[in-house]
């Protein structure tokens, strides 16, 4: 179970996370895009954080859709509509609940995997955020239906989302700045696949300290 | 009289089309909606919202965005919208200088948005030599 405020620390996390990863991100976007995933996502994080005070006491869907549309506001690349729709499509899942229980977290994660691939018209395999996230929601949600809890649901998760990372190194990209280079992109992991699988070891790592 | 936005990663890309298109048909509202709120390259679907809900007199909008996440902002702002003005904005699938320059110009004699949009996206067959 995630109350509202457990939710709020992971996002606190998240905005870290992002900021201690910001050259990292952006040194990937420079191999095969356009050199500013990080110093976005950075942004939008960092405009995230000064939000979060006026969301203590909110429901779980009030905060994620606040954090949708600073994303959506703030990021200025890609990511911005992307992690926004991410962050809406949950929002709408849990909208007036102060907790997130293990069938809503599957649903947040179903949710936002469509959104992504409707705002984004891709799919696995186009060397993109969905070829972390496509395979972290299959593990999720397998361990949630056999039992498991949702600590280790979510190491399960973000496991799958580095070896989603991975993956993208052997790939060619199909979407975004990286599809004009076509085979040149092959040997580099892609950025935002990169991100999420960063995002979703947060979610991990805040549940196991609790 | 059909509203024109116009949506590029380069604020000085969008008004550049801005002042261009605006010469050929003054009376036509084309907006400019480039670049992030804080000047950095890049796009943002709040604004493209609002350069829409402005750019509309009743008979709606047509955007025209430049690569990438334009495109997708511009779709979010699309989807972000009322409902009653959702059904009256469309993004031209076509170049946004000389797009926007036609459109303009199709806006100013009172063609519909339908007309509008096809006469802008005839633009990317234009020979230029």
């Amino acid at each position: 179970m995630i109350t509202s405020d457990i939710l709020l620390r992971i996002i606190e996390n998240m905005v870290n996370t992002i900021k201690e990863n910001k050259d990292y991100l952006t040194e990937l976007d420079a191999k095969i895009g356009d050199s500013d995933h990080g110093i976005n996502m950075d942004k939008g994080f960092s405009a995230v954080l000064e939000k979060l005070p006026s969301l203590k006491e909110k429901d779980c869907g009030t905060i994620l859709k606040t954090v949708a549309m600073v994303l959506i506001s703030k990021v200025g690349g890609a990511s911005g509509p992307l992690y926004g729709t991410v962050f809406l499509k949950g929002a709408a899942v849990v909208q007036d609940k102060m907790e997130i229980n293990e069938e809503d977290a599957v649903a947040i994660f179903d949710e936002a995997i469509k959104g992504v691939k409707m705002r984004g018209k891709a799919e696995k395999g186009d060397k993109t955020m969905l070829d972390a996230l496509i395979p972290a929601y299959e593990d999720f949600k397998d361990s949630i239906e056999n039992g498991e809890d949702i600590v280790k649901a979510s190491y399960n998760a973000q496991k799958a989302a580095y070896e989603g990372v991975e993956y993208t190194k052997e790939i060619i990209a199909k979407k975004g700045r990286a599809s004009y280079l076509g085979e040149r992109s092959i040997g580099h992991q892609d950025p935002g696949a990169t991100s999420s699988y960063l995002l979703l070891k947060t979610i991990w790592k805040t549940l196991d300290e609790i | 009289m059909v509203g024109i936005v116009i949506v590029s990663h380069s604020s000085k890309i969008s008004e550049g089309v801005v002042e261009l298109s605006s010469q050929m048909a003054g009376d036509v509202k084309v907006l400019s909606a480039g670049g992030t709120d804080d000047g950095r390259i890049g796009t943002d679907a709040i604004k493209i919202k609002e350069s829409i809900e402005k750019a509309n007199d009743g008979d709606g909008v047509l955007v025209f965005a430049d690569l990438g996440s334009a495109v997708m902002n511009a779709q979010l702002a699309i989807d972000m919208l009322d409902e009653d003005l959702q059904k009256k904005v469309l993004i031209a699938n076509g170049p946004i200088v000389e797009g926007a320059v036609v459109a303009a110009v199709q806006a100013s004699i009172g063609n519909n948005l339908e007309e509008v949009k096809q006469s802008a996206e005839e633009s990317k067959n234009m020979n230029k030599i």
